[in-house]
């Protein structure tokens, strides 16, 4: 399960805090396209426990958070289409 | 005219006296938290005909309509029934159902207490006991609605069970798990069900969905927070079933009826006829309703706190 994920764009919401982050965050998912992978780099703490579930409620899925060891998180999102 | 009233009466049925002569603020029969848009502008109709144009919010989810006029009472009764609005009670009998706004809502919550606070409201309120007798519902650990304060404290819990396929081994719910009883290893996710104290908040912040979720209920018994204060105590282990829940309530309520004295409170009635006595009756009637025993730490590990 640990096969390499090429994300398309990546997002830095490191320089925000709540509740900007998940808006900062869902910005730059708009301007994906379906099926197109979002890395949001994001801090430990806060980000790191309300981003993904923010995203599953939107209807993303998640597909991978990888800690990069120095207090970031890498969150690994694919666009879903619209419901 | 002088009317002959009864007390006792208008205050079973929600009209609360005044130091002013005649008046009396009416308590609004509110179920879980819950008016609707009708409700509310009937009830700020007859505050604007008939009082001073304005309402209290009770301390227990509840709402009175101050200085209505006890010359007034059927015609405030009858208007206020148009729009669906009906009188509480006071005095020594089940009073109004509390809840948080639960699961319909709420995305913490692990149990519907809006649906829960009428089922129990239609099954108790306004039963005549020998004191008052308050339940309240919250739909998790947050606990915003302060269940142990109350006479029969229902707390919304879950069990959770891991569903591997779905896992991408992030790690959230081992971080989010306030227990320490999740561990991540190759992949795998393991839960110590010693430590669980069924909070859900893996399941919760997993995102992706890799937990099934089994809800239940913690129930507290014996709180109050008036003259005396008493934190409801936990008695019985998770509660996986509806119909030990209400099994619980039933026998509760009946130890309370048959044992206390005029004006008691509950957990004073416990401490009277014996702690242990009540507790052999909540763990016999759990056991027999969940078809299994539980020991002191199954008890010990769901304490509110974590």
């Amino acid at each position: 399960m640990a096969e390499e994920i090429k994300a398309d764009e990546t997002v830095d919401i490191t320089d925000v805090v709540c509740p900007v982050t998940f808006v900062k965050a869902k910005v730059a998912m708009d301007e994906l396209d379906i099926g197109q992978v979002l890395r949001v780099h994001m801090n430990d703490g806060e980000p790191c426990q309300n981003v993904p579930r923010s995203f599953k409620e939107d209807g993303q899925k998640v597909l991978r958070l990888i800690d990069n060891e120095d207090g970031t998180y890498d969150l690994l999102v694919k666009k879903q289409e619209e419901v | 005219m002088a009317a002959q009233v009864d007390y006792a009466v208008l205050k079973k049925g929600g009209w609360m006296r005044q130091k002013q002569k005649d008046k009396f603020a009416l308590r609004i029969h509110v179920v879980g938290g819950h008016l609707d848009d009708v409700q509310l502008k009937t009830i700020s109709d007859v505050a604007h005909k008939y009082g001073q144009g304005y309402v209290h919010l009770t301390a227990r989810q509840s709402l009175e309509i101050p200085w209505m006029d006890i010359h007034d009472l059927d015609a405030i009764k009858a208007d206020l029934a148009k729009g669906g609005v009906a009188p509480s009670v006071c005095g020594p009998r089940v009073r109004t159902t509390t809840a948080c706004q639960g699961s319909a809502t709420c995305g913490h919550a692990c149990i519907d207490t809006y649906s829960l606070a009428q089922e129990i409201d239609r099954r108790y309120f306004a039963r005549e006991l020998p004191g008052k007798f308050k339940f309240g519902i919250t739909g998790c650990r947050n606990n915003c609605l302060k269940v142990e304060e109350n006479d029969f404290g229902i707390k919304g819990a879950e069990k959770v069970t891991w569903k591997e396929d779905e896992c991408i081994a992030c790690g959230l719910c081992v971080k989010n798990c306030r227990s320490s009883a999740i561990t991540l290893k190759d992949g795998k996710i393991t839960i110590d069900d010693s430590r669980c104290s069924y909070c859900g908040r893996c399941a919760e912040n997993c995102p992706v969905d890799a937990y099934d979720t089994q809800p239940g209920y913690i129930v507290s018994f014996g709180g109050t927070f008036g003259n005396h204060i008493r934190r409801g105590n936990l008695i019985v282990p998770f509660i996986s079933k509806y119909e030990t829940l209400i099994r619980l309530a039933d026998a509760s309520i009946q130890f309370f009826d048959d044992h206390a004295h005029k004006g008691d409170r509950f957990q004073f009635c416990i401490d009277r006829e014996g702690q242990e006595k009540f507790n052999k009756i909540m763990h016999d009637i759990y056991v027999e309703s969940e078809g299994h025993d539980f020991t002191e730490a199954d008890v010990e590990k769901i304490q509110a706190g974590r």
